[in-house]
């Protein structure tokens, strides 16, 4: 038999269905793929023999009704696994073992998949190239020297080097997306409160959304379907009806809508990056979509927005990070507070305690009205910018990211150059908007590009649509010669 | 106590200062469960037994708002007369201490649940109003104990995430007898609409102080010192006039008061400084974005609303007009819903003035000697009301049921079986006791000539004569009219 692992997840759910593999079988395939890729750093924690065990009993009482049957699944180390060390990158966790699952990996559990790992991230989702993580940096299989994008870097990085089948990351600002486009592969920041938010660390509460990360377009709709729906131990979560992606995608996108921001079209852009959105518009409207341009006029100021709220949310999120009660906790300190400071300061790394004290500071007195409040109005305003042209258009496309995968070190010392990555896809969790990144295309050097599909709230059927068409006709194919081994 | 006019002012070489007290009530909502998470609330449960995932704030929890405490908050609201706000937004209040898991308390800033409102207390000088500047809720901390241990602290979670509510007033009162009367106002509310038990020894009930003085006369108020987490009136009492005679002492030499938050030292009885205003927190207050904004519909205020209970101020009215109490009767019988409970269901069966002045005497007398409350009454209400009926038909005199009284105590047994079974009727036969008297003016013939003869001063001892041999049980009105009509034959 072929390499399963190298096929997507609908095959592979078929296959599991047509009984041509064991469950078992699948299983000992990704754990020999994920022991001969230690070299690209994407798991913290492993849980063979759980997932082994798993996959016997699947094999044993197997139910093939089951959206994700007998499914072996990594998910990035910021969902909360019970009794599975979950980390979220940092050394202030990197003792913690919930005795809780997250909302969003039970649904996962309970349509069939089980848990094969831990995959590494930038610590607390902090990071757009996975360098952040106590636990080391990750590898891109596309090269070498690349990053593979961030947060949920050893999500994607996994699931392009076929460690998992497919994965799941958490997206704040661009945490799914951004490594989605810089390993091919396609990744979806769900409307905010379409997935519950429980149980996952969390970074910034307004921004923070759990979606899927797949290496097709049918499997971002599986596993959007398994993943999401209501959960009332989150107040903002959304209570409406399950939604059937997979089994509603169609291909028939004649006569939709598609705007084309002009605001997207930024400074020192590389001239392949419009290329890229060029043919992303020519395949749209061959397939019948009509392009609109339109206009996002508070665009440019998403981004100092987003580095105002994120950061203040984040302070005040990590504030239980104390060493009082879990986690990690320096021991030589003489009183109260000579813990907090040690601990904290031995507990977090560089990037995340930058953005405490940029937190810290906007939402000082005195700053407040300068920083946090101005930034909540300029949200609003940009929300207020997608919601006016979503009467006119039924989608928005852009690039997902002004360049492709950077060199590993490449932006470390200059935050801003790396905070500049986020800049197409930080608008969207402002306005807590659905987009998708889809593979489509590489640059000059070979290295993935993607494009991104912004939709109206709750509105993930009609992108994944617009995105399943897109990927018929686009023939990307990722190019992956597994140096590693 | 009873003085007619008001004068609580410090009175010092240089002037009349009157005292500006505004106060920040802390109380815990009664609710099964905490504002934020499913545990449970009772008291006196085994050190951090009672903790959630949430209260002990886990990487990934999040709050849910309890609805049972904002039904609450809200009911108080109304009770205390205020502004209803139909939408109110949590926010964080960010602090790092070892009791404070989450590292911020979510609590409401800006946007408060109730707004504006008042309170009447009734002062022997007159009716008083005393201004609510806001009700918020908020979660209350854990306890960190430090002497349990000489190097650790221990901390306990039990309280953490309890619902709170802050109830703020206007800087409007202005002695120590008026925070008495405030806070047991409050109390009273928020007994009678059962939202917080009012107990200030478990804590449910605690305060923070604000006070200043002026000179009278003068229209600005002055810098106030802020007296953390008081938790008894009587300390809250000591605490401001202690902290107002410090002010005035200071305003007399010519010093300026800072504005800072004291802690009140209740065994050396006073108040030291805890921390200037340059050295105040900053709480970074922001909207929880774990929350969204609370929107309050109107039905579900109007339905509260008409669920409430008839309230002290109301109460009161009704009981002088209707029952015609005086209005201290009435004030002392509103006074705590357990009594005006009892006091209702003793009216209904029977006399209702007569009941409360045998309530307010020897039943409170009672219960006071025995260190008991009302709820825990030897005397059951209908038991009481009974005897009330027995003195005002006339079938037991008022010093028997005092006797009766007493055996009801002892024996918690019905007025009725008692007076039955000893005999204690009252004589109230006029031929039974024509027959009587008769009996003891034949026994004392000399008597009687002296009496006829203008020793009318003897009528006195054949009344005696009567109670004597009747064992007390003669009608003494009756006895009177029989023994006139007999001595004159």
């Amino acid at each position: 038999m072929s390499d399963l692992t190298n096929k997507n997840l609908k095959e592979i759910v078929e296959n599991i269905k047509l009984k041509k593999i064991s469950s078992l079988d699948l299983t000992q395939a990704y754990i020999k793929n994920i022991e001969g890729a230690k070299k690209l750093n994407t798991f913290v924690t492993t849980t063979f023999d759980q997932a082994l065990e798993k996959a016997k009993q699947f094999d044993q009482k197997p139910n093939y009704d089951q959206i994700l049957p007998g499914i072996p699944l990594a998910v990035k180390d910021l969902f909360c696994t019970e009794n599975v060390k979950t980390t979220a990158g940092s050394n202030i966790l990197n003792n913690f073992v919930p005795s809780y699952e997250s909302t969003v990996t039970k649904n996962l559990w309970d349509s069939g998949a089980f848990l094969l790992g831990k995959l590494n991230c930038d610590e607390f989702a902090m990071g757009s190239s996975n360098e952040t993580s106590f636990f080391g940096n990750v590898i891109n299989p596309i090269g070498d020297q690349l990053v593979p994008g961030g947060s949920s870097g050893g999500s994607s990085s996994a699931l392009a080097a076929n460690l998992t089948p497919a994965t799941i990351g958490t997206d704040t600002g661009g945490s799914i997306r951004q490594p989605a486009s810089f390993t091919g592969t396609v990744g979806l920041k769900p409307t905010y409160g379409l997935c519950s938010r429980w149980g996952i660390v969390a970074f910034a509460s307004s921004l923070d959304q759990a979606g899927p990360m797949t290496k097709t377009v049918t499997d971002c709709a599986i596993m959007l379907e398994a993943m999401s729906g209501f959960d009332e131990k989150d107040s903002t979560s959304i209570d409406k009806k399950k939604e059937f992606y997979s089994k509603n995608l169609k291909d028939n996108i004649k006569g939709l809508k598609i705007g084309i921001p002009k605001e997207y079209r930024v400074d020192n852009m590389p001239k392949e990056i419009d290329e890229l959105w060029e043919k992303g518009k020519k395949i749209l409207k061959n397939l019948g979509a009509q392009l609109i341009d339109i206009s996002l006029p508070h665009t440019k100021y998403a981004l100092p927005t987003y580095y105002i709220v994120a950061p203040a949310e984040a302070s005040s999120n990590l504030a239980r990070y104390d060493g009082v009660r879990y986690g990690y906790r320096s021991q030589k300190s003489k009183d109260l507070i000579d813990m907090y400071e040690n601990t904290r300061s031995e507990g977090f790394g560089d990037e995340v305690k930058r953005r405490i004290l940029i937190g810290t500071y906007v939402l000082s007195s005195g700053y407040y009205d300068a920083y946090y409040l101005k930034a909540q109005k300029v949200r609003q305003l940009i929300k207020k910018d997608f919601d006016n042209n979503f009467t006119k258009v039924d989608a928005i496309l852009t690039p997902s990211t002004p360049s492709s995968a950077f060199k590993i070190g490449e932006k470390t010392n200059d935050p801003v150059s790396m905070y500049l990555n986020d800049i197409f896809t930080v608008p969207v969790n402002l306005a807590g908007l659905p987009a998708l990144s889809l593979p489509a295309g590489v640059d000059k050097q070979g290295y993935p590009l993607g494009l991104q599909l912004i939709g109206k709230p709750l509105d993930e059927q009609k992108i994944l649509n617009i995105g399943y068409a897109f990927e018929k006709n686009c023939s990307f194919k990722n190019k992956i010669n597994k140096w590693w081994l | 106590m009873n003085k007619e006019k008001f004068d609580y002012f410090i009175n010092s070489e240089k002037g009349k200062y009157e005292v500006i007290i505004g106060l920040e009530v802390h109380a815990q909502v009664l609710s099964n469960s905490k504002l934020f998470s499913g545990s449970s609330t009772k008291f006196g449960a085994n050190p951090n037994n009672q903790v959630s995932l949430i209260d002990s704030a886990f990487p990934g929890m999040l709050p849910v708002i309890n609805e049972e405490c904002i039904k609450q908050a809200v009911k108080t609201g109304l009770g205390l007369n205020a502004k209803i706000n139909n939408y109110s937004v949590f926010d964080r209040k960010n602090y790092f201490y070892a009791d404070l898991p989450q590292g911020y308390q979510i609590s409401q800033y800006k946007s408060p649940i109730v707004g504006e409102g008042k309170v009447t207390l009734d002062m022997p000088y007159g009716s008083k109003e005393v201004g609510i500047e806001r009700l918020h809720l908020e979660q209350d901390a854990g306890k960190s104990i430090h002497d349990m241990d000489p190097q650790y602290t221990y901390v306990d979670l039990n309280r953490s995430g309890i619902a709170l509510m802050e109830i703020v007033s206007k800087p409007d009162i202005r002695s120590p007898e008026e925070v008495n009367a405030y806070i047991k106002k409050l109390r009273t509310i928020m007994r009678y609409l059962g939202t917080c038990d009012g107990n200030m020894q478990e804590g449910s009930l605690r305060a923070d102080v604000n006070v200043s003085v002026r000179k009278i006369g003068d229209k600005k108020l002055g810098t106030r010192c802020e007296i953390k987490n008081v938790n008894s009136i009587k300390f809250m009492q000591m605490a401001i006039e202690y902290e107002a005679k410090r002010q005035v002492e200071l305003l007399d030499n010519g010093k300026n008061i800072e504005q800072e938050t004291r802690l009140f030292d209740t065994k050396k009885n006073e108040t030291r400084s805890m921390r200037s205003k340059e050295d105040a927190h900053d709480y970074r207050y922001f909207p929880d974005p774990d929350l969204l904004p609370l929107t309050l519909e109107e039905k579900m205020i109007d339905d509260l609303k008409k669920s409430l209970p008839e309230l002290p101020d109301k109460k009161k009215e009704r009981f002088i007009n209707e029952y015609g109490l005086s209005p201290y009767e009435a004030n002392v019988l509103v006074s705590e819903k357990e009594i005006s409970d009892f006091y209702e269901e003793v009216a209904k069966l029977s006399d209702k003035k007569l009941a409360a002045t045998w309530m307010m005497g020897d039943l409170f007398a009672m219960l006071n000697n025995k260190g008991l409350n009302i709820s825990n009454s030897p005397i059951t209400a209908k038991n009481f009301a009974e005897l009330i009926q027995s003195i005002k038909s006339g079938e037991i005199s008022g010093r028997i049921a005092k006797e009766v009284f007493e055996i009801m105590v002892q024996s918690g047994d019905n007025p009725k079986k008692i007076i039955e079974s000893k005999g204690m009727k009252q004589q109230s036969d006029p031929k039974e006791l024509e027959k009587m008297i008769n009996e003891i003016l034949t026994k004392n013939k000399d008597k009687v000539d002296q009496y006829k003869a203008g020793k009318e001063k003897l009528f006195g001892f054949f009344v005696g004569e009567v109670m004597k041999l009747s064992g007390g049980k003669a009608n003494p009105q009756l006895t009177n009219e029989v023994l006139k009509k007999l001595l004159k034959g």
